[in-house]
């Protein structure tokens, strides 16, 4: 890749944690903790964004990020109190940052009008009397830049003198003094003097230091913040003095002894090719080179937690072989255990070891690819602001369990369907207020997000205190859309499922926040292909809650290993309810070879897998082997025959495609413990291919 | 090893060569990356016969193709004598299930003769060239088209 392009991308990943700290930081505010560390930390993060967009150019960004900046200024300098409103207005802030990131980062156009509004907002919180005169102009000056490069005769001039004298932090942090004095140039007419006084001769030169300072005569429009602003990124790093000279006086140009500037000059040729190392150094770091040096009473960066990154190609070549790993030495324990090995002293205990092991690195290694779903939930306070100010509800989202670690792809996958789930949840689930007042509710509704690690699963609720579903709604619904009969006895838990079903959209009206087109279905469809299940529970006035219960990592599966004419076969457990030994009296023929079979009253597909995959053309007789009774896509049980189960096993998932090509009824495949593939099935297929939907099973 | 017939100046190829019942074929060896014994394979389900199921090759799952059956020639039992040919097709490995691995061939592209224009679509399609060597014949299989295509399953 591009060395440019890698930097920039590190820039943007640097900036979505930014971004997230700043979020997280201003939420703990507006939960009460005024720590002053805390509110440091907010500004860093938005000083850390505003210096690396300035290294990109990104203007936009760094025109946004410097008004919050200030903003935040004055919070941290206590001139501005933490109201709630302001945090509020704060929050709102950062995600227009957000915006202007995700839209520099893909190279479009930010919403000018909306951030515009923003820095207004941003200014009336400024220091007294930001949001006339000064602000103003060094925001002008900062955007019409490219104007004041033009000789504009109108404009009264005034002259400056600037002292600049770089110190040798400036240089280590990658920052050009002689573009500093280019961009100063850009503000006006200037005539510059090196003052090369301090320079020592050669042999004395320390490669390192600094010898020299520059006086800027400048004749400009600009007002003396803006001949600061371009100093910014260098704060604390340089002397700098900036005074007036009054009228426009342009001063003679001093005397200079040419002759012995360039003897001296020669001399210290040294100097900037000993700053070029550490230039390119700290180039690979853009990020960090305009360190929060306005505050040199905070620790710089975050703190050292002793964190790399790692491309993820990486760990999942490692994730590859250490599931290479485990199913070798299961087959060398099988091996030896043949051999009669075991009765060899200590070649039994060197196995035990030896798996022990092996599960270590495995789960350590898993470990790496495991994150906090902290990274999803924080999407989330956002979209609720959003939803409540389009709704017109006051929520507050309370969220538990963050640091719940779970494997990065599980965690991406999720995004999409928490995000629908809590629109949802504000939509249809809180009421407004004034019906939740008059129900004796505080105005203010809340929506809980939770994560929490249970028996080898990780296990997220999203609940809220609505009304809870309306089962008589849904039922009419559901009756009059035709996806139940009229008068179908239906248990609450029932009708509260009914939302699952496809084409189910309980919105009256279709509402553009959670109406379009996309239901729980889509959700519990999602929430399936990552071997995960959902399930809804309501109470009448108080609100709903759903469950949704997910694999720890997609590279392992929790399998029913069962054998079919004599081939070994895994079924995912997640789909599996219950197993049970079909008695030859319930199970009955429907004609064309169909069967049903009677389980506590009702009938259901009794499918036989053998048959279905081909490896045979008689079904089992009645009453032999075993079924598998599975809940698939839209809740529809089928019962699914096999000869025989050997047992639950967790297996390592392997492409078939990668090799081959997608086989209809198969899943994926996996390597068992005597070094042979079995297949895994994919139930939803087999159960359609045997309805006879074709298309369903391509 | 068979003497090299080469021309001076024209490029040399490699090839292998294996059996299949009385027949001898060839492939680049620039394919092959590697060759190994015969271990029972996974039946797969709605796949075409010649497909006889799929190995572990250190952990990735192998499509293995009987190149006889493939090629339209009667099945054989396999036995642990058989050997399977793991070859590079594009971005995947298959490996190819053929009696034996005879020789290592050094060829030029002047020895190649093209395929004869027979009526057999299967020998247009996988057969690249004949050429006789020491009075044998031995086919060029090419390898594009060994594994059954992708719409199989659209029905």
């Amino acid at each position: 890749m591009d060395p440019m392009a890698a930097i920039r991308d590190t820039f943007f990943q640097e900036c979505e944690e930014q971004l997230a700290e700043l979020e997280t930081g201003l939420l703990a505010m507006e939960a009460g903790d005024l720590d002053p560390e805390l509110i440091n930390g907010v500004f860093r993060a938005v000083h850390s964004i505003k210096g690396g967009a300035g290294a990109f150019n990104l203007e936009a960004l760094v025109r946004f990020a410097h008004v919050f900046e200030t903003a935040l200024d004055e919070l941290r300098a206590g001139r501005l109190a933490p109201r709630p409103e302001i945090i509020k207005l704060l929050l709102r802030a950062t995600d227009v940052l957000a915006d202007h990131v995700r839209a520099a980062r893909d190279g479009a156009e930010a919403d000018t009008e909306h951030s515009q509004a923003m820095i207004e907002e941003l200014r009336t919180l400024g220091p007294e009397g930001a949001d006339d005169g000064q602000a103003a102009d060094e925001i002008d000056g900062l955007d019409f830049q490219p104007i004041a490069l033009q000789p504009e005769p109108a404009v009264a001039r005034s002259a400056w003198t600037v002292f600049f004298r770089p110190r040798a932090d400036l240089y280590a942090k990658a920052n050009e003094s002689a573009r500093l004095l280019r961009e100063l140039a850009s503000l006006g007419a200037t005539l510059t003097t090196l003052d090369a006084a301090a320079l020592p001769d050669l042999d004395a030169l320390d490669a390192e230091a600094t010898y020299l300072a520059w006086t800027i005569e400048l004749a400009t429009e600009a007002d003396e913040a803006t001949i600061r602003a371009v100093f910014e990124f260098v704060d604390g790093d340089c002397e700098l003095e900036v005074t007036s000279a009054g009228a426009d006086s342009p001063q003679a140009a001093p005397d200079l002894d040419i002759a012995a500037l360039i003897a001296k000059a020669q001399s210290q040729a040294a100097t900037p090719v000993d700053t070029a190392p550490a230039i390119s150094e700290a180039r690979r770091a853009p990020v960090a080179a305009p360190a929060p040096s306005s505050a040199p009473e905070q620790p710089a960066g975050p703190a050292a937690g002793g964190t790399i990154r790692v491309d993820l190609e990486r760990v999942d070549r490692l994730i590859d072989l250490v599931g290479e790993l485990v199913i070798n030495q299961a087959m060398l324990s099988q091996r030896v255990m043949e051999a009669g090995l075991t009765r060899v002293s200590g070649v039994a205990m060197g196995l035990d070891e030896l798996e022990q092991l092996t599960r270590e690195i495995q789960d350590s290694v898993m470990a790496i690819r495991a994150q906090p779903v902290k990274s999803v939930f924080q999407r989330m306070p956002r979209l609720v602001r959003e939803v409540a100010a389009q709704t017109g509800k006051a929520v507050r989202l309370v969220t538990e369990g963050e640091t719940t670690e779970v494997d990065k792809t599980v965690i991406e996958r999720l995004a999409d369907p928490l995000t629908h789930m809590i629109r949802n949840a504000i939509d249809h689930g809180l009421e407004s207020p004034a019906r939740r007042e008059a129900a004796g509710k505080a105005a203010e509704g809340v929506v809980r997000l939770a994560a929490a690690h249970r028996s080898g699963r990780v296990v997220i609720e999203v609940g809220d205190d609505g009304g809870g579903i309306d089962r008589v709604r849904v039922k009419q619904i559901a009756a009059d859309r035709g996806l139940i009969a009229a008068d179908a006895p239906l248990s609450d838990d029932e009708i509260d499922n009914l939302i699952f079903l496809p084409g189910f959209s309980t919105a009256s009206e279709v509402s553009d926040i959670s109406g379009r087109g996309v239901g729980m279905d889509v959700v519990r469809r999602s929430i399936q292909a990552l071997g995960g299940r959902i399930s809804i529970a309501s109470r009448p006035g108080q609100g709903s809650t759903f469950t949704l219960s997910l694999p720890l990592t997609l590279a392992v599966l929790d399998g029913m290993v069962v054998s079919v004419e004599g081939q070994t076969l895994v079924a995912p457990i997640t789909a599996i309810v219950e197993t049970l030994q079909p008695k030859a009296q319930d199970v009955h023929a429907l004609g064309g070879g169909a069967q049903v079979i009677n389980i506590r009253e009702t009938y259901v597909p009794l499918i036989d897998v053998g048959q279905a995959l081909g490896y045979r053309r008689q079904p089992l007789a009645a009453g032999a082997g075993v079924a598998l009774l599975i809940e698939g896509e839209g809740g529809a049980r089928a019962a699914l025959l096999v000869d025989a189960i050997q047992g639950q096993r967790q297996v390592v998932i392997k492409s078939l495609e990668a090799n081959y090509r997608q086989v209809p009824g198969v899943a994926a495949a996996t390597i068992l413990g005597d070094g042979r593939v079995a297949l895994i099935l994919d139930l939803d297929t087999i159960v359609a291919v045997s309805r006879g939907d074709q298309r369903k099973a391509g | 090893m068979t003497e090299p017939t080469s021309n001076a100046g024209a490029t040399a190829r490699e090839l292998i060569s294996f059996r299949i019942g009385a027949q001898e074929f060839c492939v680049d060896i620039m394919a092959v990356r590697e060759i190994r014994g015969w271990t029972q394979a996974t039946a797969l389900p709605q796949s075409p016969a010649f497909v006889r199921g799929v190995i572990n090759l250190r952990g990735a799952v192998l499509p293995i193709v009987d190149l006889g059956a493939r090629l339209g020639f009667d099945s054989s039992e396999v036995t642990a004598r058989h050997v399977i040919i793991v070859a590079q097709i594009g971005p995947q490995l298959v490996g190819l299930l053929v009696d034996a691995v005879s020789d290592i061939l050094t060829v030029t592209d002047g020895v190649i003769q093209p395929t004869p224009d027979v009526a057999s679509d299967t020998a247009k399609t996988f057969v690249r060239g004949l050429m006789a060597i020491d009075g044998r014949m031995i086919s060029l299989i090419g390898l594009d088209h060994l594994l059954p295509e992708q719409h199989l399953e659209a029905a």
